[in-house]
């Protein structure tokens, strides 16, 4: 317990993507772990589905629709949502107001939060102790949904001050060295972008590992755990020796240091 | 009706693995002197919403800000022609240069005139039209066009462009010096200057208090090309209006910067009245502006052609301006062609991860990412995405039903393990020609959780 309960009294609930729920649970698992360490009870709804962002993205409106209804009735009694995504948090955040109206979707939006966006705006970094420290060095993928749709950092093309909430919050895991691409490219996923123009879209993830390895980094993180999805599917096809967590699977401290 | 594979050309520029890699580090390198020349201007993210705010009074107000400037204009002796489309446009130049029986033009560059395809109309009728933009006569030489709005041949190498002056200018064999080109481009271009009755330009910024048209160039070509001849025909669609020349000053200081990281082009021409002797005509063109003004994606007139969404684009860096078979290619264009021809473009409008990095240099703040994802609700229902629509509709349908949905994903699970790789990894399988398959975890996050409770 790091935080006082009283200091937390508000509900939390926890959504987890589709796609981690089934392929990368261990990043759920994490993120659930680093909130009840936090103090905080938190809640799982077992009628979560899909955000609808495959649907909305595709300009599927329709289909979308059910998905943000759903989302919105099923998230509706909680005051904090956490998820371990930035894209699906843009989604609820950005896209709903289409589907639900503005004022309903931006009462679901203000209460959804990406993981990192959470710990560093809600709970505080000073009130953040990880449990373990990790010696390494780790490249950061910073994914564009988080940069440029949710602001957690500044992204390279805006002249304002630097800013990085998720640097700030992987900051806190003694021992960790956090490395940057120059290029704060897209790693060319982009949903179902990546089977509409798949050799485009290699290209582009192929260049992002190329840049970290560069770094000399053997393991890449990120809050999106998707973009990291397809930046593995390439390595593994490669034979490329580079390991993909999740931010919050470093921070819960369930990364083993060499692999 | 013509239909762009955006995908498969992309996959074309790709497949020369080493010019592609030349391109994208070209144009990043571009992105990136961009990028130091903003940061240069503290206030920079003001001036955008800035130009934003101008552009928006402008357009809102657009009807006004012409009969504005037609006035003023013709004040200042300058002859003001109006074209609704493509077509009356050409016809107004072709009027105006058969009048005085021009036979041989100059033309520094105008994107408009690319839009009306006026250089094969006019050739066609049997005047010599000459770009005199150093990349745009390489394109025009090879015969090809422009595959970006302000570096119209960066898709070609020194080398290249040596082949096809060896060609056409009859440069020596092997000449790859961009000095030496350059030099050999310069004395063909003078003659061409020499020779031309008739001067046709672009229009960065038209004002309409004071009824002149400001030109922006790199290479003086516009000004070569206006300062002999008697009649100076200038191009411009109607959205590059702004109110005045204060207003002037915060577009030319994010234009060059935004295009190529300069603090300025290194011309700046302001035509505020023909010279003595001479003449100076406008033609304000419509040509669909109007439609695109009444249409969801009306901010894309606030656009001043600078082509920063080209440059940090890393779906055009990785596949070239050619791909995308349109005049303005890249977020820009693909926003454009999106709403000009929903089916044949529909390709251009998924030509896009939704990065949003666009958005993000835009200097008119013209939300790009947001234009595309809007206008993918039209163009998904184009002929070539039916089994994609039908494919996303069976994964909404599993996604509301979990019991079958675990039950899917359990066999996919299954297939992966037992299939022999040949079957996983088909010719219909885009995700497995380049990647793995991700593997199913052994219990879902949802499955932990019931045994964790118990």
């Amino acid at each position: 317990m790091y935080i006082e309960k009283t200091q937390m009294s508000e509900s939390v609930a926890l959504f987890v993507p589709c796609y981690i729920n089934d392929f990368y649970p261990a990043a759920a698992q994490a993120t659930l772990e680093i909130l009840e360490d936090l103090g905080m009870r938190v809640h799982y709804p077992r009628a979560q589905r899909c955000c609808g962002q495959p649907f909305i993205n595709n300009g599927l409106i329709d289909e979308a629709r059910s998905f943000a209804e759903h989302f919105e009735a099923t998230f509706e009694e909680f005051d904090y949502v956490v998820a371990p995504s930035s894209s699906c948090v843009s989604t609820v955040r950005h896209r709903y107001g289409e589907l639900i109206g503005q004022e309903r979707a931006s009462e679901t939006g203000r209460r959804v939060y990406e993981l990192c966006e959470f710990l560093h705006d809600v709970v505080g970094l000073e009130r953040l102790r990880f449990p373990k420290a990790w010696r390494g060095r780790v490249g950061l993928h910073n994914s564009c949904h988080a940069l440029r749709e949710l602001d957690l950092a500044l992204p390279s093309e805006r002249v304002l001050p630097h800013f990085s909430k998720i640097r700030a919050v992987l900051s806190r895991v003694e021992g960790l060295e956090l490395v940057e691409t120059q290029r704060d490219e897209c790693c060319g996923f982009g949903g179902t972008y990546s089977v509409t123009e798949p050799e485009l879209s290699a290209r582009m993830g192929r260049d992002r590992i190329a840049e970290h390895l560069a770094n000399g980094v053997d393991l890449i993180t990120g809050v999106d755990r998707s973009c990291l999805m397809h930046m593995e599917a390439l390595a593994r096809r490669d034979g490329t020796p580079v390991r993909f967590v999740h931010v919050a699977e470093l921070l819960a401290g369930r990364v083993e240091e060499r692999q | 009706m013509r239909g762009i594979d955006h995908g498969a050309n992309a996959a074309a520029f790709l497949s020369d693995a080493k010019q592609a890699a030349w391109h994208d580090r070209a144009l990043w390198h571009v992105r990136q002197k961009r990028d130091a020349a903003a940061r240069s201007v503290p206030e920079w993210e003001d001036l955008r919403r800035e130009a934003q705010r101008i552009k928006e009074h402008t357009l809102e107000h657009l009807a006004y800000y012409l009969e504005k400037f037609e006035a003023a204009a013709k004040r200042n002796g300058i002859e003001v022609y109006w074209a609704r489309d493509a077509a009356e446009h050409n016809g107004i130049v072709h009027r105006l240069l058969s009048e005085i029986g021009a036979q041989k033009v100059v033309k520094s560059k105008s994107m408009l005139t690319e839009e009306c395809g006026l250089n094969p109309y006019l050739q066609e009728r049997g005047i010599e039209v000459t770009d005199t933009d150093l990349g745009e006569r390489i394109v025009q030489l090879a015969g090809e066009r422009p595959s970006h709005i302000v570096l119209p041949a960066i898709h070609l190498k020194k080398e290249q462009v040596g082949a096809i002056f060896a060609r056409h200018l009859g440069t020596p064999e092997g000449l790859e010096d961009p000095t030496a080109l350059t030099r050999a481009a310069r004395e063909h271009l003078r003659r061409k200057f020499l020779e031309a009755d008739a001067a046709i330009t672009g229009v960065n910024f038209a004002l309409a208090e004071e009824g002149g048209i400001v030109v922006c160039t790199n290479e003086g070509n516009a000004d070569l090309g206006t300062a002999l001849p008697p009649l100076h025909i200038a191009c411009m669609g109607i959205e590059k209006l702004i109110p005045d020349a204060k207003s002037l000053g915060i577009f030319t200081r994010l234009l060059a910067r935004s295009a190529t990281g300069q603090a300025i082009t290194a011309y700046t021409s302001h035509f505020f009245k023909p010279a003595p002797g001479k003449r100076l005509a406008v033609i304000l063109v419509d040509n669909g502006r109007s439609d695109l003004l009444r249409s969801e994606a009306s901010e894309a007139l606030r656009c001043i052609r600078c082509g920063a969404c080209m440059n940090t684009c890393p779906v055009y860096r990785r596949s070239g301006g050619h791909s995308y078979e349109s005049v303005i290619p890249g977020p820009i264009g693909s926003v454009l062609s999106g709403v000009r021809e929903p089916e044949a473009a529909a390709s251009l409008t998924f030509a896009c991860t939704l990065c949003a990095s666009c958005d993000a240099v835009c200097p008119v703040r013209i939300p790009l990412h947001e234009d595309l994802l809007k206008e993918r609700e039209r163009t998904v229902h184009a002929p070539q995405y039916r089994g994609k629509v039908r494919g996303l509709r069976f994964a909404a349908w599993m996604l509301r039903h979990p019991w079958l949905y675990r039950a899917g994903l359990k066999l996919y699970g299954w297939s992966l393990k037992h299939l022999p790789r040949s079957w996983i990894y088909n010719r219909a399988n885009a995700w497995g020609r380049d990647r793995e398959m991700p593997v199913p975890a052994e219990r879902s996050f949802a499955e932990w959780m019931e045994e964790r409770k118990k």
